[in-house]
C-alpha cells in the first residue's frame, strides 16, 4: 500500500502541507474569533491537524506507534472537550455569555 | 487515482477548516468541523489506519461534536449574539495565520522520507499488539485521565445554585441585600 502511495506521487510532502494548513485555520480561528465555543473548535481543528501528521508519518515510516500515539491525543482531547465544555456552561450560567473579550478576567 | 482522491479530500478538509472559522453561526461552524472530520477520517482510510478512522469517526464525529451541539443549543448562541473583533484585528489575524502556515510548510516539508516499510496495516490487531505490549502504562495513565476528566466535568456541570429558594428566603436576601448597599453607602 505504502508503494502504491509512493508510485501514484503522494509523498509525505503533501500530508505535511496539508497538515500545516489545517493547524493554520485552527491557528485563524483562535485569533479571529469570539466566541469561546469557536475557538474550541478550532483547537479540536490543531489538535486533529497533528494527528493526520502522526498517522502519515506513521505509514511512511512503518512504525506502529505514531498510530498508537494518535489514540492518547484523541483521548486528551475528549477529556479537554467534556471539561471545557463543562467550565464554559458553569460561566454562562453566571455570566449570560461566551464572549473572551468579557471572560478575561484570568488574562493579567 | 490515490493523488486525485489526496486533492479532493484536501480541498474538502482545508474549506471546512476555513468555513468553521468564517461561518457566523454556530451550528454552521458545527456541520463544517463535522465535515472536516470525516475528510480526516478519509485520510487516514488513504493511509492505510483503518481502526483509527472507525475510532475518529465514532469519537469526534459521533461524540464530541454531539456534545458541542448540545452545548450550543443549551446556550442559545446564534450569530446575533456574537459580537465580531475589529477589522484591523480580523485582518491581523489571517496574516499571522497565512504566515504561521508558510514558515511551518517551509520548514518541514524536507522532513525525510526515504525509510519506507510497506508492512504496516493499522488494523486493530496491530494496533492493540503496540498499544497494549509496548504502552501499557501510558494506556493506563489514559484512563486514568478520563476518570479525573468525568468527575471534574460532573463537578463542574452539577449547580446547586440552580435551585430556586422559596418566596419568603427570596425576599430575606433581597432586604439582606438592600441592608447591606445601606451600609456600604454610610
Amino acid at each position: 500500500m505504502n508503494s502504491s502511495l509512493m508510485q501514484n506521487g503522494l509523498a509525505l510532502e503533501h500530508y505535511v502541507v496539508l497538515s500545516m494548513a489545517l493547524f493554520a485555520a485552527g491557528v485563524l480561528g483562535v485569533l479571529f474569533r469570539r466566541n469561546a465555543l469557536i475557538i474550541f473548535m478550532c483547537i479540536e481543528l490543531m489538535l486533529n491537524a497533528v494527528n493526520l501528521l502522526m498517522v502519515a508519518f506513521a505509514t511512511f515510516h512503518g512504525d506502529m506507534a505514531g498510530q498508537v500515539f494518535v489514540f492518547f491525543i484523541m483521548a486528551v482531547a475528549a477529556a479537554e472537550v467534556a471539561v471545557g465544555l463543562a467550565i464554559l456552561t458553569v460561566l454562562y450560567n453566571k455570566l449570560k455569555t461566551t464572549d473572551i473579550d468579557i471572560l478575561n478576567k484570568l488574562k493579567w | 487515482m490515490t493523488l486525485y482522491a489526496f486533492y479532493f479530500l484536501s480541498f474538502l478538509a482545508v474549506m471546512g477548516a476555513l468555513m468553521v472559522v468564517f461561518s457566523r453561526n454556530p451550528v454552521t461552524s458545527v456541520i463544517f468541523l463535522v465535515m472536516t472530520f470525516f475528510t480526516i477520517a478519509c485520510h487516514y482510510m488513504l493511509l492505510n489506519a483503518q481502526f483509527l478512522a472507525a475510532v475518529h469517526v465514532i469519537v469526534y464525529a459521533g461524540a464530541i461534536m454531539v456534545l458541542f451541539l448540545y452545548v450550543i443549543m443549551l446556550l442559545n448562541l446564534n450569530e446575533a449574539v456574537e459580537k465580531q473583533k475589529t477589522l484591523l484585528l480580523k485582518v491581523a489575524a489571517i496574516v499571522t495565520g497565512g504566515l504561521f502556515m508558510i514558515v511551518l510548510s517551509a520548514a518541514l516539508r524536507t522532513a525525510e522520507t526515504s525509510y519506507i516499510d510497506t508492512s504496516v496495516v493499522g488494523s486493530a490487531r496491530n494496533l492493540g499488539k503496540v498499544l497494549l505490549n509496548e504502552y501499557l502504562l501510558p494506556f493506563e495513565a489514559v484512563s486514568l485521565l478520563l476518570l479525573a476528566a468525568m468527575t471534574g466535568a460532573i463537578m463542574l456541570a452539577r449547580s446547586r445554585k440552580r435551585i430556586k429558594p422559596a418566596p419568603n428566603v427570596v425576599g430575606m436576601t433581597h432586604e439582606r441585600e438592600q441592608t447591606k448597599t445601606v451600609v456600604h453607602e454610610q
